[in-house]
């Protein structure tokens, strides 16, 4: 793993936009190649600022950040104004290749149409977006960074909306694109059970700016993410047999209901 | 895709049925009129150059043919072209399916560059001039202002475009009220309701440069206008460097506007509806969304224009006509849109 090189990295790198409130400081990091890094905290700690801060939209306010022109955004939402067809949408991925006065040609498409293999959307290729469910767009915006041949994915949020079923496709996709494609991958989520699915790397942006980056095994702790929440979170290992699960579970506090039984 | 290759296949057959209907219908133009010219006739007169027909061409046929009615039909096809080719494009950039060529302010500003003009009595080129002059200062201005308030901010740029219009408009009030009744006012109103009937060789040539140059280059952005579409943050992680690119199709679409108010008055609602029948017809590519709103744009204007000088003994000014056959089409391609995946 270490050998593997590193396809965008912050330095000492912060952000504020007021100067005041920092969303994070300090803060070293490297994508590698083939390597999953997740990033999780709690709403509004800067989740997306950091994600934007990698993609080179924002500049860091401190330290410096080696960005990485061929970079891939998947956006947490579609956000275009009109319906364009899933291909088209594609397509717009190859923008970095395709010069000012030109529009896309055969080569274009057929790299397009491979990424939607990747995803397994092929099929929708004629289909308009707006007919799409959540979870099939997302596969469609993931196809179109994946069309611009870059080296680093970066995913705000790609399963948050997500039902259970098509969590796992997204997850799942995103572990064959490290390990197929090599692909330096940094995604944003809420659920720690999406970090130890498929993450080598998790950075928890903790209160205070402090934030905490290594290996998933080592970061993702009871304490360290009850520090992260502010909720009681106890880690459950689920014995499969040969494979050996841990699942993190948050301890709501929970309604007392009629017909409880009480102490 | 066999679906997606019959899409394009039938976009590019929409694509060639409207040029087809463009040509038949400026040459059925070019025979309506007080003098009508047979169908057959106004081919055989064109043509007359190449092959001379057994009845040779009268000075009257050619007069009425070449020197009344070409200028005026060629000023309302580029025109039609220029005005929902531009409308096609602010639609992309702006994201915005309600905005026209007028949200930039540009119209009313070359709309107080002509009344000035009418006011002080500039002789003809000097109108032309000052409408154009003060279309693009209109943009300027814009720029500035959006500069002040957040140049990255696309809600600050339609404000921007909202009181430079407002304040150009105040000053065409301003120059009318203070206009003498009996002469300059009714030359005013006039002027501003539009029309192409004093169309001459030298508009037609003041209107060309911009609109075939600004309107080719704006084709060559089409597939640019889809990812300006996709807002500007998704715009900028796909590799497009926004602002300039924006500003460049609204330079493009200033110089088409400006010379079209300065030729021909203020023209409304082609810009807003045609891309809408455009979008209805291909889909909402802007690669096949844009040439097909060129074509229909020319069409639609060129078949209002020939209402307009037909219809009535004396001409109906082309704002009004515009704008009352612009309005119902309007409220039907929005239902017809509303209720199929055409939608936006």
């Amino acid at each position: 793993m270490a050998s593997d090189r590193v396809m965008l990295h912050l330095d000492e790198a912060g952000h504020s936009y007021d100067g005041e409130r920092w969303q994070f400081r300090a803060l070293g990091l490297d994508l590698r190649a083939g390597e999953i890094t997740a990033i999780l905290g709690p709403n509004g700690r800067g989740k997306s600022t950091l994600l934007r801060v990698l993609a080179g939209l924002l500049k860091p306010t401190s330290g410096t950040v080696g960005t990485n022109p061929r970079t891939g955004v998947v956006p947490q939402e579609f956000s275009g104004a009109f319906p364009y067809c899933v291909l088209d949408i594609v397509l717009m991925g190859r923008a970095r290749h395709i010069a000012l006065f030109e529009t896309p040609g055969a080569a274009d498409i057929e790299k397009a149409m491979a990424a939607l293999e990747a995803t397994g959307m092929a099929g929708h290729a004629a289909r308009s977006i707006g007919s799409l469910s959540g979870g099939e767009r997302q596969l469609v915006l993931i196809a179109r960074a994946l069309a611009g041949e870059n080296d680093v994915l970066l995913l705000d949020e790609p399963a948050s909306a997500l039902d259970l079923k098509n969590q796992d496709i997204v997850l799942s996709l995103l572990g064959r694109l490290a390990d197929g494609q090599k692909l330096a991958i940094a995604f944003t989520t809420h659920q720690p059970n999406h970090a130890t699915a498929i993450a080598d790397k998790v950075l928890l942006m903790l209160p205070d700016t402090r934030t905490l980056f290594g290996p998933t095994d080592e970061v993702m702790t009871e304490d360290s993410l009850e520090a992260l929440y502010g909720v009681p979170v106890r880690a459950v290992g689920l014995g499969d047999g040969g494979q050996e699960e841990t699942a993190f579970v948050p301890l709501f506090r929970r309604r007392a209901r009629k017909g409880d039984i009480h102490d | 895709m066999r679906n997606d290759g019959f899409a394009r296949r039938s976009a590019g057959a929409t694509i060639a049925l409207l040029s087809a209907g463009l040509a038949v219908v400026a040459v059925a133009a070019l025979g309506i009129g007080r003098y009508d010219i047979p169908f057959a006739r106004v081919i055989a007169i064109l043509t007359a150059p190449l092959s001379p027909p057994d009845v040779a061409v009268t000075p009257t046929e050619a007069n009425v043919v070449f020197i009344v009615r070409m200028p005026r039909i060629l000023l309302a096809v580029l025109t039609g072209a220029g005005l929902a080719l531009s409308g096609a494009a602010l639609q992309g950039v702006f994201r915005n399916p309600l905005v026209g060529p007028q949200v930039v302010g540009v119209s009313s500003g070359a709309a107080f560059g002509g009344t000035l003009a009418i006011l002080f009595s500039f002789p003809r080129y000097g109108l032309l001039a000052s409408a154009f002059a003060f279309g693009l200062s209109a943009l300027v201005l814009v720029y500035a202002l959006n500069g002040i308030v957040a140049r990255r901010n696309i809600l600050a740029l339609v404000l921007a475009g909202v009181v430079v219009t407002g304040f150009f408009g105040a000053l065409v009030s301003l120059l009318q009220y203070l206009a003498d009744t009996e002469d300059k006012l009714p030359a005013m109103v006039f002027w501003l309701l539009g029309s192409f009937a004093t169309a001459n060789g030298e508009k037609l040539l003041l209107v060309v440069a911009p609109v075939v140059l600004g309107g080719a280059l704006l084709i060559g952005l089409r597939w640019r206008i889809n990812l300006l579409s996709m807002g500007d943050e998704d715009a900028r992680t796909l590799g497009v460097s926004v602002e300039p690119l924006r500003w460049l199709v609204l330079v493009l679409v200033s110089c088409i506007v400006a010379a079209q108010v300065a030729v021909s008055g203020v023209i409304g609602w082609v810009g807003l509806v045609v891309p809408h029948m455009a979008r209805l017809l291909v889909g909402p590519d802007h690669r096949v969304m844009m040439p097909a709103s060129l074509l229909l744009g020319a069409l639609y204007l060129l078949a209002i224009d020939t209402l307009a000088r037909t219809a009535t003994s004396t001409e109906i000014p082309l704002g009004i006509l515009t704008a009352l056959v612009g309005t119902p089409v309007f409220a039907l391609v929005l239902r017809q849109t509303q209720r199929g995946n055409h939608g936006f």
